[in-house]
């Protein structure tokens, strides 16, 4: 069987690691073959932005090479897709190459698309990206006190990121002994402070003790940057000196382009992962429409589960199980306290007061991450 | 010609329905219809609520075997 996993990111790593060992036998006799295509020579660790925007890690810590996380076997090609012809089973790369497959995984990830928002790609920070983190730790540590507002859109990339980054701001001008001197003003779409219903019942007590001002149905409609106003669709207005936001993400370009989904976002089977429609083409991560949660541990969990059955099918030509929706996210609650949440889609999450034990265990996952990526976690 | 589209927040905590349908309405015309279907008791509340506070219409809501089927209109 011919395997070829478009995108290296954490979905794609994990997976390609994940059958690398699975199928050892087979692909020493040529029973199976598995190909990687990415736009990048370079791993990030994508959670580590986070740091980064508070000044807690150095981009240097975010990046590992590719090629040496993956198994020896797989093929690896620096080589990103740009036509999947997928009545043909075939992937046209940006070299003009053609890349042929029995099953195809698509886990091309998503983007920030604060463009969709008038003013917001100007006027506001953002940390999705090495740059514009890095440009957000700058604008902090320029910063002498005022309003900062926190503004989120829908779709984002890791739902604890709102959260996180507020009670992070809330400790970092607390240490630079601007804390009196700060107001944070955290907004949210729905009408509770996080999208999680216990998530929201944990925070908002916390928010109190702390000082935060939180202000909820808040959608993001417009960035009047000349007066540094915040409009929202709900029709509230807010006036901030620093405003940083958490935009609405898109997937890749390159889906819409193809067809393969509108916003980049692929409909996919929420139990068995394949594309809907395509019985060989199996989607993970950011890049499906199932309606959880993306973020990174979405994509380990989904790559288990397909690993599994991409194997089994070699091995015995059918499936073993179904994904059950399972998503774990710790919520950084400050510089040195931490929760977490875990749920799938039949169970909620029900996380525990924050506890600088969790913290730690953030800290060492954040170079776990890369024995994760290896697929050995 | 106005259509409908389906939003199955079936099982889903996080982000959740109305974050669903939030996302959903950005990419639909005015005057298109939406159908959420949601097994969370609380968006039968939530979702007309936003609704009604953003300026578009809710239309209906039923249950059906457990799923909460909330239709809206967008209106803006």
């Amino acid at each position: 069987m011919k395997i070829l996993i478009v995108g290296g990111g954490m979905g794609g790593t994990i997976l390609a690691n994940n059958l690398a060992r699975r199928l050892n036998g087979e692909l020493k006799s040529g029973g199976a073959r598995i190909t990687m295509l990415s736009a990048s020579d370079k791993h990030m660790y994508q959670p580590g932005l986070l740091y980064l925007a508070v000044g807690r890690m150095t981009p240097d810590e975010l990046y590992r090479d590719q090629a040496g996380l993956l198994e020896p076997g797989i093929e690896f090609h620096v080589d990103p897709a740009e036509e999947f012809q997928l009545d043909h089973n075939r992937v046209k790369t940006k070299s003009g190459k053609l890349y042929d497959y029995d099953t195809l995984v698509i886990a091309t990830g998503s983007r920030m698309y604060p463009e969709g928002i008038p003013g917001l790609a100007e006027h506001a920070e953002t940390f999705y990206t090495e740059a514009s983190a890095l440009k957000m730790f700058k604008r902090l540590q320029e910063f002498q006190g005022g309003r900062v507002v926190i503004a989120v859109g829908v779709p984002h990339k890791c739902p604890m990121a709102p959260l996180e980054i507020t009670f992070m701001l809330h400790d970092y001008f607390k240490d630079r002994g601007l804390g009196d001197k700060v107001q944070l003003h955290y907004t949210y779409p729905i009408n509770r402070i996080h999208s999680l219903e216990n998530v929201a019942k944990w925070a908002a007590p916390e928010f109190d003790r702390l000082g935060i001002a939180y202000e909820t149905f808040f959608n993001i409609k417009e960035v009047d940057g000349k007066n540094q106003i915040l409009r929202s669709e709900e029709g509230a207005e807010i006036k901030y000196d620093l405003l940083i936001a958490i935009p609405a993400h898109k997937g890749m370009e390159v889906i819409e382009k193809n067809g393969l989904g509108q916003n980049g976002w692929i409909p996919t089977d929420r139990q068995k992962l394949n594309m809907e429609g395509r019985k060989n083409v199996f989607v993970l991560g950011d890049t499906t429409n199932i309606p959880i949660s993306k973020a990174g541990s979405t994509a380990h969990f989904e790559a288990d589960t397909l690993g599994e059955n991409i194997a089994a099918m070699v091995k015995m030509g059918t499936p073993v199980r179904d994904y059950d929706g399972k998503v774990f996210c710790f919520i950084e609650a400050g510089k040195d306290r931490a929760t977490y949440a875990m749920f799938n889609y039949q169970n909620p999450p029900d996380p525990k007061a924050p506890t600088k034990a969790v913290h730690w265990f953030k800290m060492a996952y954040n170079k776990l991450y890369w024995v994760s990526a290896r697929g050995l976690l | 010609m106005p259509g409908k589209t389906v939003v199955d927040a079936r099982g889903s905590f996080c982000p959740g329905p109305l974050m669903e349908l939030i996302a959903a309405l950005k990419s639909c015309q005015v005057g298109d219809e939406l159908e959420v279907l949601s097994t969370d008791r609380g968006s039968a509340n939530d979702i007309p609520e936003w609704v009604r506070k953003v300026g578009h219409e809710h239309l209906a809501t039923h249950v059906e075997a457990g799923v909460w089927h909330i239709t809206v209109r967008k209106a803006k």
